[in-house]
């Protein structure tokens, strides 16, 4: 019995916020299809509310045993547009609403998957969910949505950009009324990975088994903290090997968890997904372990480079920590769930720019901006054309999630409370993309040789 | 032969007369075998970690967690019972 780690584990949970971010549930639903939408419904919300009946009391009575807070129960869904493409009479907020319901029944508090892949092309499914999403994510309380728009093997479907832009403002518009929170539940990926427990972009891919556990781990606190105690005196060489030894102790308490998950639900282990994911916790952010590092504040010269050294020594520790390792894997930095982002963006230290150049070297993309309500919807289309292009050629999956603040300016803020926190409304560069958008067709995918 | 299920007491607080007394009286109550203690004083500051055996115990470690916690809260102490595969994987390789 060695006391000192023990109670460095018991400090870990109780003065650094280290959790486990959730157990999420991934569920096939390709089994459901069928051309009447009153079935194809009814098996959905009958197949989730059987295999996800003791999801959430499971997470708890382990959160119990290990004396490990499990903050989120959540479930993936088949991309809806697979199944609700049989039913072309129907829309597919039919689907949306048993999501929701079947949500609410088994009790878990998002529910992902209302999506699409659609990087090559549209279906007419595809494109009819694409056009329902506004609707679909401001009549319910728990489903999120995301669109994968390219691939670094497809290239971009400039399309769906052109598309999303304007899905995106009016995602907002409708639930103006609410801070715009319908935003807040759409993701447009590139490279989006299958197995992803986080949400607002986690979907049960087509190459995954019936059911799967998949659990996401987080711990930017403890991360932090690890580095204010090394002091100083630490070259980036000793910090990189801290980190990495820090997220393999996260990542081997996740490990735990899900295959006790598994074993308890008898559903197969599928992934540990080992991001660092801030919440608006005091002291539980990502720009926090930036700065411990040494910056002044999140968003100076030197946080691109920061950031790259934090993903990789996260990826390094964790994937020694885990049998299987997947879904997105690295340092999240969504703004408004980052009180050191929230502090920097309200500065004007850390501004849309600089975010988009992190995005280049952390594990997603643009996440959580809340940008002015009048930004035109060919300019968000702009900002996910250049997230898309970062992770296309750079073999890397990127998303977009901006939140348009609906009669908000910049400098003003945006509140959704919880987990997906508050923050500053972020200057966007207003020159007009409109006309390059309006050409849609495809970028092509890259080469793949030639890597200069 | 069922395996021997272990789990780790952790107790910290300020240092009073009978914090012993009382977290070990809990253990016998609810059928806990304590193997192992160890002690310290910091600054006024009482740390004890316990290793006890609770494969005979008469509640689920979930349960006990909640009557020690209880029992932390009313004599003003921080008490965590945790199962010991929890330490195991995240400190061993």
């Amino acid at each position: 019995m060695n006391t000192n780690e023990i109670l460095e584990t018991i400090n870990m949970i109780d003065n650094e916020d280290l959790d486990v971010r959730t157990i999420t549930m991934g569920i096939s639903l390709l089994d459901c299809i069928d051309p009447d939408v009153e079935k194809a419904t009814q098996k959905i919300y009958d197949k989730i509310c059987r295999y996800a009946e003791n999801l959430v009391k499971t997470g708890e009575e382990i959160s119990r045993q290990y004396g490990i807070p499990i903050i989120n129960k959540r479930i993936s869904v088949t991309p809806i547009a697979m199944v609700s493409g049989a039913c072309p009479g129907a829309s597919p907020v039919r689907f949306a609403a048993t999501l929701d319901r079947a949500a609410k029944t088994v009790g878990v508090n998002f529910i992902g998957g209302y999506s699409a892949l659609v990087q090559k092309g549209f279906g007419p499914g595809d494109y009819a969910l694409i056009e329902s999403i506004p609707e679909a994510l401001s009549e319910t309380d728990f489903v999120c949505s995301s669109i994968n728009v390219g691939s670094t093997k497809a290239g971009i479907n400039m399309d769906a950009v052109a598309k999303m832009g304007k899905i995106v403002k009016k995602t907002a518009e409708l639930t103006a009324d609410r801070e715009c929170i319908g935003a807040a539940k759409l993701v447009v990926f590139c490279n989006a990975p299958e197995d992803n427990p986080f949400m607002a972009g986690a979907f049960h891919g087509p190459g995954e088994p019936d059911c799967v556990i998949n659990v996401g781990v987080s711990g930017p606190g403890v991360v932090r903290a690890a580095i204010q105690k090394s002091g100083g005196g630490c070259d980036l060489t000793q910090i990189a090997e801290l980190i990495k030894r820090t997220a393999f102790k996260i990542t081997r308490m996740g490990q735990l968890v899900a295959q006790e998950a598994s074993r308890r639900l008898c559903v197969p282990f599928g992934i540990v997904d080992l991001s660092l994911a801030p919440t608006p916790a005091i002291g539980d952010s990502v720009a926090y372990i930036l700065e411990g590092m040494g910056l002044e504040q999140c968003g100076a010269h030197g946080t691109t480079a920061a950031l790259a050294l934090l993903n990789d020594a996260v990826k390094k520790g964790g994937v020694m920590a885990s049998s299987s390792v997947g879904g997105l894997s690295g340092a999240f930095i969504p703004v408004t769930e980052d009180a050191g982002m929230i502090q920097a963006a309200r500065s004007g230290c850390l501004t849309l720019n600089k975010l988009e150049a992190m995005t280049a070297v952390c594990s997603v993309g643009l996440d959580m901006i809340a940008i002015p309500g009048d930004t035109p919807a060919e300019i968000i289309s702009g900002i996910i054309a250049d997230e898309a292009a970062i992770g296309m050629v750079n073999s890397k999956t990127t998303a977009v999630r901006v939140i348009p603040a609906v009669g908000k300016k910049a400098g003003e803020e945006l509140d959704f409370g919880g987990l997906l926190g508050s923050g500053p409304i972020m200057d966007v560069n207003p020159a007009s993309p409109k006309e390059f958008i309006g050409r849609g067709g495809k970028i092509p995918a890259p080469l793949q040789s030639l890597k200069n | 032969m069922n395996k021997i299920e272990k789990a780790v007491i952790t107790v910290i607080g300020k240092d009073m007369v009978g914090i012993l007394a009382k977290v070990s009286n809990m253990c016998a109550e609810k059928g806990v075998n304590v193997l192992e203690v160890t002690q310290s004083i910091l600054q006024d500051m009482f740390v004890m970690v316990m290793l006890v055996d609770i494969t005979d115990a008469t509640d689920k470690i979930a349960d006990l967690a909640d009557a020690f916690d209880v029992l932390g809260k009313s004599a003003n102490l921080k008490i965590h019972v945790m199962h010991e595969d929890i330490f195991n994987s995240m400190h061993k390789i």
